[in-house]
């Protein structure tokens, strides 16, 4: 059986959520720029279609992780497991924040965010991730997942997550090491708010 | 300059503990290269046409006697015996093996140095102006902002990953020369109207593919603020600068799309927010930075020496140097000097491993043991008493660093190019080499006078080619190297891009376009005219003509 690639905290533990994803689109089209495929959206592209959020399939019971664009669309028939507690939220690194904000009175209502990330390279995640605990109060767990590997950890900690669904082929035991690549981070950020300077008396050093 | 403490220490060391194990990872298959590649670059490190290179920071062009020993000593074991000096004030080394790279690292890392996000699409090395903390004309010195830049910018968690590279530069002269306006952020420190230091913010500049100047963003920033502003620019970059075409990905994309009044609307809206929040700058800690910037222990001298003026009396070749690489300095009895690497028919910038440590010498003999270096490639003694002065040359002149043609037409910037550059369209060292052979002598290199010619071997501009007086910029042609010349660009206060005179031009017929446009000035200039200032009164019209008179007398006799 393997073993979970969740980090938490500083440990590895079980995954309780169950991720929920859109049905592909009837029409996938692909966009290309000089003959590449364009993988990134811009950031407020809308990402799902009515008929993929109305086949979204969401189990009936159990913690259930569902997209933006899903609990926008179908709150009400999903207000009920936010009640309960198994309700969380993800949202792509494209899509608004400020949609899941206005969605609901209070974020914390929510016990769970995730933020996807398609590719390693899109650094929208840590401004998603800053704001969401810095502007929006935000305060319960914060997951990252997709394309995250032990080189991000150290940052996406930084920016305020404190989960990480390690990529599947990749060890989240060896992963948890970089949670600790630096230990004197110069500048204030979402896990220490105080730049070094207001940390310690440089000074005395 | 500044000196490294516990902090500083920690960071450095565990970066290369870090890409140690991150370059062993890569060794073993456990990290693809594409997983690979944006970890090497935030150090600087690119696989290039014929071996790595590897680029060491050297924040705002300031260096220490011992650090310069130190690269020499790098470049000599793990390299050719020979470095590159950049634009951006960094060492390039064009030769290293992949799996030396953490060794040479940690041996930075002894001499308080690092590649921290010398490449990558992150926050670059700060750079400024090469005359910091000494010029006549400077208002502020701009050294302990940009070292808090530094330390703020290094390992950024929330910019680690943006759209694309990102550079800032800092200056606080009357005359600009650290670029201000080609930078992704150009922050001009100047006193208020209460006297208060205070910053214009400059936004959206850039060389590269798309030359565009900056606009200002704000007139007038309180220095505290300096830090949480550029969080409030890169935020909105980073969540809505293009990643999907990285030729759009600069923020002066962004910039021009949304239009300057837009983009400072969206940026003060995010600033409110972040405002007074704990990144702001505080009293005691631009105090503790600037400690290490203060004044040299200068003597208390007369602002004449009478050896000085009789060794120029008596000896031209060093009044020629003089004149060319001796540059004005606050206090009196004291100059800055530039120590030539651009000696005719070299690759500007070049420094051997010797040269290194004669430098280092140099420095320690007569410059308080510092020195800098330049976006022009050369590298400065910035504090060095007029009654040193001849000693000092004879000892360079002996290294070859006393060419004397500093802002003169051999003096070019000029990029690796297609020679080391896996980006290159074309080779750029090889055209600077022959101009500067057209060009060997040097009375007649002083009669033509102040000239930029900036070279690069393609549209990314590490060359700063749209900013030459002359630009010539390496295109490909059907497989081919073709050079594209361009006219009227300026760096400065008054910054101009240059434009393009026409149909571009082989290797070989270079040296002659740059005689034509020479010939052109030397003709109609007036008495107090530089090149760029006739370019700017007569426009291209006659300069073109010149440099394509032939061409048309080609095609007339094809067509005949």
């Amino acid at each position: 059986m393997p073993s979970s690639n969740l980090i938490r905290g500083n440990a590895i533990v079980a995954n309780e959520w169950t991720c929920v994803t859109l049905p592909p689109p009837a029409e996938e089209t692909v966009r290309k720029q000089a003959g590449k495929v364009v993988l990134f959206k811009l950031t407020g592209e809308v990402s799902a279609t009515p008929e993929q959020i109305a086949a979204t399939q969401i189990p009936a019971s159990g913690k259930v992780l569902v997209p933006l664009s899903v609990w926008l669309a179908r709150k009400q028939e999903l207000s009920g497991r936010l009640d309960k507690g198994e309700l969380g939220v993800w949202l792509d690194t494209h899509e608004s924040v400020e949609s899941l904000v206005e969605s609901e009175a209070d974020l914390n209502d929510f016990p769970l965010i995730g933020v996807h990330v398609e590719r390693f390279a899109d650094g929208r995640i840590f401004s998603i991730a800053t704001l969401l605990r810095t502007r929006h109060g935000y305060n319960n767990e914060l997951r990252a997942f997709g394309d995250v590997t032990r080189d991000q950890l150290f940052f996406l900690k930084r920016c305020g997550f404190d989960s990480y669904l390690i990529r599947a082929d990749r060890s989240a035991e060896e992963a948890i090491a970089s949670l600790k690549d630096f230990s004197a981070p110069y500048q204030g950020a979402v896990d220490e708010q105080l730049p070094v300077w207001r940390r310690i008396d440089r000074n005395a050093l | 300059m500044y000196k490294y403490d516990k902090i500083d220490q920690t960071n450095v060391d565990e970066r290369v503990a870090q890409f140690r194990d991150q370059t062993r990872r890569f060794l073993a298959g456990e990290l693809t290269e594409d997983e690979f590649r944006p970890l090497r670059l935030r150090n600087g490190l690119y696989i290039q046409r014929y071996a790595p290179m590897f680029r060491i920071a050297v924040p705002y062009g300031m260096l220490a006697s011992r650090q310069l020993r130190k690269l020499g000593d790098i470049a000599k074991r793990y390299d050719r015996s020979y470095g590159h000096f950049s634009t951006r004030q960094n060492l390039q080394l064009n030769w290293p093996k992949l799996e030396d790279v953490p060794e040479m690292l940690a041996e930075l890392a002894t001499v308080e140095m690092h590649a921290i996000q010398t490449s990558g699409n992150c926050i670059r090395n700060i750079t400024t102006d090469q005359f910091a903390g000494i010029a006549p004309d400077e208002v502020i010195d701009p050294r302990a902002m940009a070292e808090i830049l530094r330390q703020w910018s290094t390992f950024h968690p929330e910019f680690a990953l943006l759209p694309r590279k990102f550079k800032i530069a800092v200056s606080g002269t009357k005359q600009d020369r650290a670029v201000v306006q080609a930078h992704d952020i150009g922050l001009e420190f100047y006193l208020d109207a209460n006297n208060q230091v205070a910053i214009k913010v400059w936004v959206g500049g850039g060389l590269g593919r798309t030359p565009i100047l900056g606009s200002v963003i704000r007139e007038h920033l309180e220095w505290q603020h300096a830090l949480t502003y550029c969080e409030a620019i890169i935020r909105v970059y980073n969540l809505h600068g293009r990643r999907d075409n990285i030729f759009k990905a600069r923020i002066k994309i962004l910039v021009k799309a949304l239009g300057i009044d837009e983009f400072r609307r969206q940026v003060e809206a995010e600033w409110l927010h972040l405002k007074d929040s704990p990144n702001t700058i505080t009293e005691t800690e631009l105090k503790r930075v600037s400690q290490h910037f203060e004044q040299m222990p200068y003597e208390v001298l007369p602002a004449y020496d009478a050896s000085f003026d009789a060794a120029i009396a008596s000896n031209p070749a060093f009044a020629a140097w003089v004149k060319r690489c001796v540059h004005p300095h606050k206090q009196p009895g004291y100059r800055a000097i530039t120590l030539s690497l651009k000696p005719h028919g070299k690759a500007p910038g070049d420094a051997t491993s010797e040269q290194m440590h004669a430098v280092a010498d140099l420095a320690d003999q007569y410059s308080f043991g510092e020195l800098r270096v330049s976006h022009e490639q050369n590298l400065i003694l910035a504090d060095v008493k007029l009654g040193d002065l001849f000693a000092l040359w004879e000892k360079a002149r002996k290294h070859g660093l006393a060419t004397p043609n500093i802002g003169l037409l051999t003096d070019i910037i000029c990029c690796p190019g297609g020679d080391f550059c896996s980006l290159a369209n074309a080779k750029s060292i090889p055209i600077a080499e022959a101009i500067q052979q057209q060009f060997d002598n040097l009375d007649y290199l002083h009669d033509i006078g102040e000239i930029e010619i900036n070279i690069s071997g393609c549209m990314n501009g590490c060359g700063h080619h749209s900013v030459g007086h002359i630009g010539i910029l390496g295109v490909d042609k059907d497989g081919s190297e073709w050079y594209q010349v361009s006219i009227g660009g300026k760096q400065g206060n008054d910054a101009s891009l240059g434009s393009v005179i026409g149909p571009s031009f082989a290797a070989e017929e270079m040296p002659g376009v740059v005689q034509r446009l020479i010939d052109v000035y030397v003709q109609q200039r007036t008495p107090e005219e530089r090149f760029i200032d006739t370019v700017r009164r007569l426009g291209i019209a006659p300069f073109k003509a010149r440099v394509y008179a032939d061409k048309d007398v080609h095609k007339e006799v094809a067509h005949a």
